[in-house]
């Protein structure tokens, strides 16, 4: 005991940082201590190393195979990776889905959050509603794909794919944005709720003694100082929606081109997105095509890094936040 | 009617009205039930519990249903989806084992031991890791670590050996916990480590002012203080794991077969096909009825195991809630 240092004496004031500026030394700890030591910071790395690994390896496979006109050119059906084109379709699927599946999940999630931060009268409604996007975040994405499928192929929603009188194929933007908002809706509950809990409630009183009703403070006081975690939120569910794959298989169809069908055109119609497209010219799918693949997934990946960053930026944008920024990791 | 909607909404009419977009997502959950379950009752009422048993082999059951007629006999539904589930088991519960293990380690760095400027970086590369499509780590699985154990892993010897029931080609159990870890492995540490942030500094600080290394402080009061916490991220985990359908299919061999865990070293490279990874398997062959009957029964079965499990996280964090930190 003599020889190990002093613990230095507990501070008043709460020290900026936890964790340090209290070394203990390592040398005095049981040997077993030290081995979790150190697994803890090989484990640390090692995440690291992934990353980096991953991140190298599209990289150069992406400077390899991705050329500027396999962005703009069309895929067409062909066995030798020359003549089979590029992906321009799968990246305009990915945006169409993206937005579909935001444009619906963006006013369920934060409408739903709303209600149950704000209202949640009965409780036991607002119990239910927040286990249900409990239940629908742990829900695996092709379950939710053979939802879509079974829902929408009853003949009362053929007008949103195409088919026969009676039955449709169920397979089209619409169909499979409409369950791709499943996997946003999450996130967005998530990040828009905890923005409403961090949301002073003086913010809400002061209106309310300016004579607003509740819904007007709402709608003027209370989602305006949220927007930056609705944003972030949105943000990560479409990174949701850009990397899911299995809705895209059984929902969209992905068929090569975008098919222009039924009476909403490219809506109803089938078509690809990059996740599907790398799925399919893997050894895994049909065309086996590994250049096409890498290329399309060295740009999926930089849309998903473009995205990350963004998740970062849109916490910042318009002045200082109304309450400390949200510095948690999990969505 | 614009005009009546411009007006000032009342309270109570939006109350009313964000109550029953909160509601709708309710109604999509039973919904989703019912569908799933309507879909997929010609197998349960003519399997019954022998749906979920052993026995032949399910490639040529399944093989089998794709031929029949629109109306088949009861007897083309009978199938033994047993190696899905054996095979869902041991990826699931391998990859949460050891993702629980590394995220725990991980979070304990990242919150305590790391100097800032490494917290700084981790913390981005986490939530990248989070985002990054399965798709891609099952890309390569498929085109450099399914060649690279063929060629240096597996000797022939081995793969002759098995040669009369199963191919060895590289893809299996072992790739398939390896990218299913990798998957979850981000979203275990994120959780654990926005759990341990909320500890309130205290109380590790009195647990080190009573003489425990900061280590033993974190492991007694920070990860005690945080079960729950752990408890809930290992649910959603496994859920995630469970449910994972494509990589799977890409990098699992492309056989359905029980891997038998007596076979030794040969037990990691045995082919093995989740749930998830059946239903996307068999995804061109849904419009046979009896096909689209099994595939349903089996996304009925994922979708009991995902309540299981949200069921199962909330009674296990009952007793602990008096330990419970705000977070």
């Amino acid at each position: 005991m003599a020889s190990a240092e002093p613990l230095s004496p507990p501070r008043l004031a709460p020290p900026p940082r936890r964790g340090h500026g209290r070394r203990s030394p390592l040398r005095s700890w049981r040997p077993r201590d030290q081995i979790v030591f150190v697994l803890a910071w090989t484990a640390g790395i090692a995440l690291c190393a992934v990353l980096l690994a991953v991140l190298a390896f599209f990289a150069v496979e992406g400077i390899e195979y991705l050329r500027p006109s396999l962005l703009v050119t069309h895929p067409s059906p062909s066995v030798n990776q020359a003549g089979s084109g590029g992906f321009l379709d799968a990246i305009e699927g990915t945006v169409l889905l993206g937005a579909i599946g935001l444009l619906i999940a963006v006013p369920v999630g934060v409408v739903t959050a709303v209600w149950v931060i704000e209202f949640g009268r009965p409780r036991w409604l607002g119990r239910i509603v927040e286990s249900t996007v409990e239940i629908i975040a742990g829900t695996p994405d092709i379950v939710i794909a053979i939802f879509g499928l079974a829902l929408f192929q009853l003949g009362f929603f053929s007008f949103l794919s195409f088919g026969e009188p009676g039955g449709a194929f169920g397979r089209s933007f619409l169909t499979a944005g409409a369950m791709m908002s499943f996997l946003a809706i999450p996130p967005i509950y998530t990040a828009t709720r905890n923005g409403l809990l961090a949301t002073p409630r003086q913010m809400r009183e002061a209106s309310y003694a300016l004579g607003k009703t509740r819904i007007a403070t709402i709608r003027r006081v209370v989602l305006p100082a949220v927007r930056r975690d609705i944003a972030t939120g949105s943000t990560l569910g479409l990174a949701r929606i850009i990397g899911d794959t299995a809705i895209v298989i059984l929902l969209l169809g992905s068929t090569l081109r975008l098919q222009s069908e039924g009476i909403f055109g490219f809506l109803s119609g089938t078509g690809s997105t990059l996740t599907s497209y790398i799925y399919n010219n893997s050894p895994a799918g049909d065309g086996n095509a590994a250049q096409k693949a890498y290329a399309a997934a060295a740009v999926l990946l930089l849309l998903v890094v473009g995205l990350n960053w963004a998740v970062g930026r849109v916490g910042k944008i318009g002045g200082p936040p109304l309450h400390p920024p949200s510095r948690r990791l999990g969505a | 009617m614009l005009e009546r909607l411009r007006r000032p909404w009342s309270d109570h009419r939006a109350e009313q009205l964000l109550g029953a977009v909160a509601c709708l997502l309710a109604i999509g959950i039973v919904l989703m039930i019912v569908f799933i379950v309507r879909g997929a009752w010609p197998t349960f009422s003519h399997d019954g519990a022998s749906f979920l048993g052993s026995g032949g082999d399910l490639d040529n059951q399944v093989g089998a249903m794709i031929n029949t007629t629109a109306h088949p006999p009861a007897s083309a539904y009978a199938v033994h989806i047993w190696p899905l589930i054996w095979g869902t088991l041991l990826t699931a519960g391998f990859a949460v084992l050891f993702g629980l293990a590394i995220a725990i380690a991980t979070a304990i760095f990242i919150v305590d031991f790391a100097p800032p400027i490494v917290q700084r970086t981790m913390k981005p590369v986490i939530r990248l890791l989070a985002a990054i499509p399965g798709v891609l780590y099952g890309l390569i699985g498929i085109l450099v670590l399914v060649p690279f154990i063929e060629n240096n892993l597996l000797s022939t010897a081995e793969e002759n050996s098995v040669i009369n029931v199963i191919q060895l080609t590289g893809g299996g159990l072992g790739l398939t916990i390896l990218l299913v870890t990798l998957m979850i492995t981000p979203i275990l540490t994120a959780l654990i480590t926005d759990a341990l942030e909320s500890v309130p500094r205290p109380w590790r600080e009195g647990a080190i002012a009573l003489g425990l290394n900061p280590l033993r402080a974190t492991i007694a009061v920070s990860l005690r203080a945080i079960r729950p916490a752990i408890v809930a991220a290992t649910a959603l985990a496994a859920a995630r794991g469970i449910g994972e359908a494509v990589v799977v299919s890409m990098v699992s061999g492309g056989k359905t077969f029980a891997p038998n865990p007596a076979d030794g070293k040969i037990f990691f490279f045995e082919p093995v096909e989740t749930l998830a990874s059946e239903i996307v398997r068999q995804a061109e062959n849904l419009s046979a009825p009896a096909v689209h009957s099994t595939m349903y029964a089996i996304a009925a079965l994922l979708l009991f195991s995902s309540f299981v499990l949200s069921l199962a996280s909330y009674l296990i964090r009952l007793p602990m809630r008096r330990y419970q930190v705000s977070n």
